[in-house]
């Protein structure tokens, strides 16, 4: 046993010692490959946090969110349609809103503008999300302006939202119902949607099923599929995770077919001296299985240690402007770190798996030549 | 110092330092339930559907809301022009049925 | 007898166009403790004989014989654990690793062993500083001259202690008063105990007082022993 870990190290020694002759290229390939895992570990672990915070806090969603539809756009749906749906059984509350989007073009922001019940407010106060303030540099007591039909409305900032909510509310605006439809022109007894409260889970499809049937004009987005669509939000099948992982393929094929024609005049030779001075074949492929292992391990650990400090620590800053698009307006958040084991583990294997095999295989050939090739 | 020497503390401190992310992982999660009922509370009051990860465009900030006509703005065959729409899938139970 | 070859055969491509039948059917035997210098121009099948001796190679018939066991036919595992408790390699390009320092080149054959690191680097420094080597330990091999590089080999050679030294045509790359340096050292082996077996056909080799026995060879077949 001694022996055996004795024989590794010196293995190791060796494969350290040749990889450091090159060190521009083995540094090189070292970088891009951890470059690839962190890119992928970022991913993983950045789009596992959000789905998980996600379907936490998003569990406090409305059940059901009814809107209309007008020639397949959503479109206002009037006060009526409550009593229109009449009794439905199971649904503790039916409550309209209204809400909808403001475009501010001197900061080019899109604000979320909502007249929620619950608040308190007079026509003249708003309470903006945290990412607002930040943007505009508003502070509590300042003044908020919209600017709508050539008009300009000032509100005094009534309070900030919590900043550590920002992943729900940065663009956030609240202000009373009467200023809303001031602003929108949206005519009394018009609303944005309605949202339904059902006491019992399992009754919540049968519900739905009833109010398309007696309103077939309205579609109602029911709670469990909001949870769904952020479950899947990042698949593995599109957007971002796709290009990533054709793009780590791609570096992967490069890697591969650079290594495949087989191996430099060089290292026959040197694989030739080694076995002259008594190695086996099997010492050399011993010796290559190191390096692979040396190399794909040390980006594995590279890349998922920068990856943790990039999603949990920079708030995972090289997302941002993907995410961001064209907006302005991008929450602050830190995410709360959820690992996924299973998905490092895969992560792991195919770090290390394919990349040893790659740099053993071309070698096979060569270790069973015959040592005494070095002395014709 | 032997280069085995040398790669072996190189493998205890990475798997050392990558066993702390777990703790961390760990105690930042106990230390965030608070703030995780926060924002559940935020979401309650306030009906919301959706997370503000990208405000530019009404089907990528409320992205469970679209229907399947909104990505295209306004008129059927018209591009897709905003980046997010690109990185997040259409709502499941658009594209489902 | 240390090694005995009998009726040894070695043909290159066989059964192709292109068949080369490098050593026709060789018997010799070879003493222990005894300096053996095979002779011979190049292409005269000395240097293929060398490596069938030295287990490098296999005869295509004929036998190998270490004392008393046969090797001309052990599997490879074998072969290679007996090459390395018996024979050091003197190649006539020295065949050093390029880049690795002096150290690491004379400690390489000894890897495979699994020995105590302390213990394989100590005697490799002492062999090093007895071939007068100290002041370049941890150079890599580029930086030393050609009689650096000569002693290096024979360094890497002798650390798994072998019974038998092999070396092809050591002093090629040498000039003649590097080659008789070497031959003092060659000298200084042989009175150590080691059985050494020389290829070449340079005359400081052959006509060197220090060698026992000259082999000549010629398009392999032995000439005069």
């Amino acid at each position: 046993m001694i022996e055996f870990i004795r024989k590794q190290a010196y293995l190791v020694d060796f494969t350290l010692s040749s990889l450091l002759r090159r060190k521009g290229k083995n540094f090189g390939l070292l970088f891009v490959y951890t470059l690839i895992v962190f890119m992928l570990a970022s991913v993983m672990l950045f789009t596992h946090s959000l789905k998980k915070e996600a379907g936490i806090i998003l569990q406090q969603s409305p059940e059901i969110i009814v809107q209309r539809l007008v020639a397949g756009r959503h479109a206002l749906i009037p006060a009526d349609y409550i009593e229109k749906m009449g009794r439905l059984r199971g649904v503790t509350s039916k409550k309209a809103r209204l809400w909808g989007y403001f475009y501010n073009p001197v900061v080019k922001a899109n604000y979320t503008v909502m007249a929620p019940d619950h608040l308190v407010l007079t026509t003249t106060e708003v309470i903006i999300g945290a990412g607002i303030a930040r943007t505009i540099g508003l502070d509590i007591g300042d003044y908020f302006t919209l600017r709508a039909n050539n008009d300009t409305f000032s509100f005094q900032v009534k309070d900030i939202l919590d900043k550590h909510s920002e992943l729900v509310s940065t663009d956030l605006v609240l202000i009373s119902q009467k200023a809303f439809r001031v602003i929108t022109g949206i005519p009394e007894g018009q609303f944005t949607d309605i949202v339904l409260s059902v006491r019992n889970p399992r009754e919540v499809r049968k519900v739905a099923e009833k109010l398309v049937q007696k309103l077939p004009d309205v579609r109602p987005v029911l709670r469990e599929e909001i949870l769904r669509t952020y479950d899947s939000i990042f698949s593995w099948r599109q957007g971002i995770v796709f290009v990533l992982l054709v793009g780590a393929l791609m570096a992967f094929v490069i890697f591969a077919w650079d290594k495949a024609p087989g191996l430099s005049a060089e290292e026959k030779r040197e694989i030739g001296i080694l076995k002259a001075i008594g190695w086996e074949s099997g010492d050399i492929l011993r010796m290559k299985f190191w390096e692979g292992i040396i190399i794909s391990l040390s980006a594995f650990m590279l890349g998922y240690l920068a990856a943790y400090l990039h999603v949990f620590y920079s708030s995972a800053v090289l997302f941002e402007p993907v995410l961001k698009g064209w907006a302005t307006l991008y929450p602050q958040f830190r995410l709360v770190p959820f690992i996924d084991g299973l998905q490092i583990a895969t992560l792991f294997f195919f770090t290390i798996f394919p990349y040893v095999v790659a740099t053993i295989i071309p070698i096979w050939k060569a270790s069973v030549t015959d040592p005494d090739a070095i002395m014709r | 110092m032997r280069n085995s020497s040398l790669f072996l503390l190189f493998l205890v401190a990475g798997l050392l330092f990558i066993l702390m992310t777990v703790m961390d992982a760990v105690s930042q999660q106990d230390m965030a339930r608070e703030s995780l009922k926060r924002r559940a509370t935020l979401v309650s009051e306030l009906g919301l559907s959706d997370l503000a990860l990208s405000t530019e465009a009404r089907y990528t900030r409320h992205l469970s809301l679209a229907d399947r006509h909104s990505a295209f703005q306004d008129h059927p065959t018209s591009f897709d022009h905003f980046p997010s729409g690109s990185i997040f899938l259409p709502p499941l139970h658009l594209a489902n049925d | 007898m240390l090694i005995t070859l009998t009726n040894i055969n070695k043909l290159f491509n066989q059964g192709k166009h292109d068949e080369f039948h490098a050593i026709r059917d060789i018997s010799l035997q070879i003493e222990a403790g005894k300096v053996t210098c095979l002779k011979g121009s190049s292409g005269s099948g000395k240097t293929t004989l060398l490596s069938m001796i030295g287990c490098l190679s296999r005869p295509t018939s004929g036998r190998v014989t270490l004392e008393d066991e046969i090797l001309s036919g052990l599997p490879e595992r074998f072969l290679t654990d007996i090459r390395r408790h018996t024979f050091g390699f003197i190649f006539q390009k020295f065949n050093l690793i390029q880049g690795l320092s002096v150290l690491e080149n004379v400690m390489l054959p000894a890897y495979p062993l699994g020995l105590n690191h302390k213990e394989l680097k100590s005697s490799a420094q002492k062999l090093i500083s007895h071939f007068g080597l100290d002041r370049v330990l941890h150079n890599p091999v580029e930086w030393l001259s050609g009689g650096e590089s000569q002693r290096v080999a024979i360094c890497r050679a002798l650390i798994n202690d072998p019974r038998i030294l092999i070396a092809d045509e050591p002093t090629a790359n040498l000039d003649s008063w590097l080659s008789q340096e070497f031959m003092g050292l060659i000298d200084e082996l042989r009175q150590s105990g080691k059985t050494i077996l020389i290829t070449s056909h340079d005359p400081v080799v052959f006509d060197s007082p220090i060698v026992d026995r000259i082999v000549e060879m010629q398009d392999g077949q032995v000439v005069q022993n």
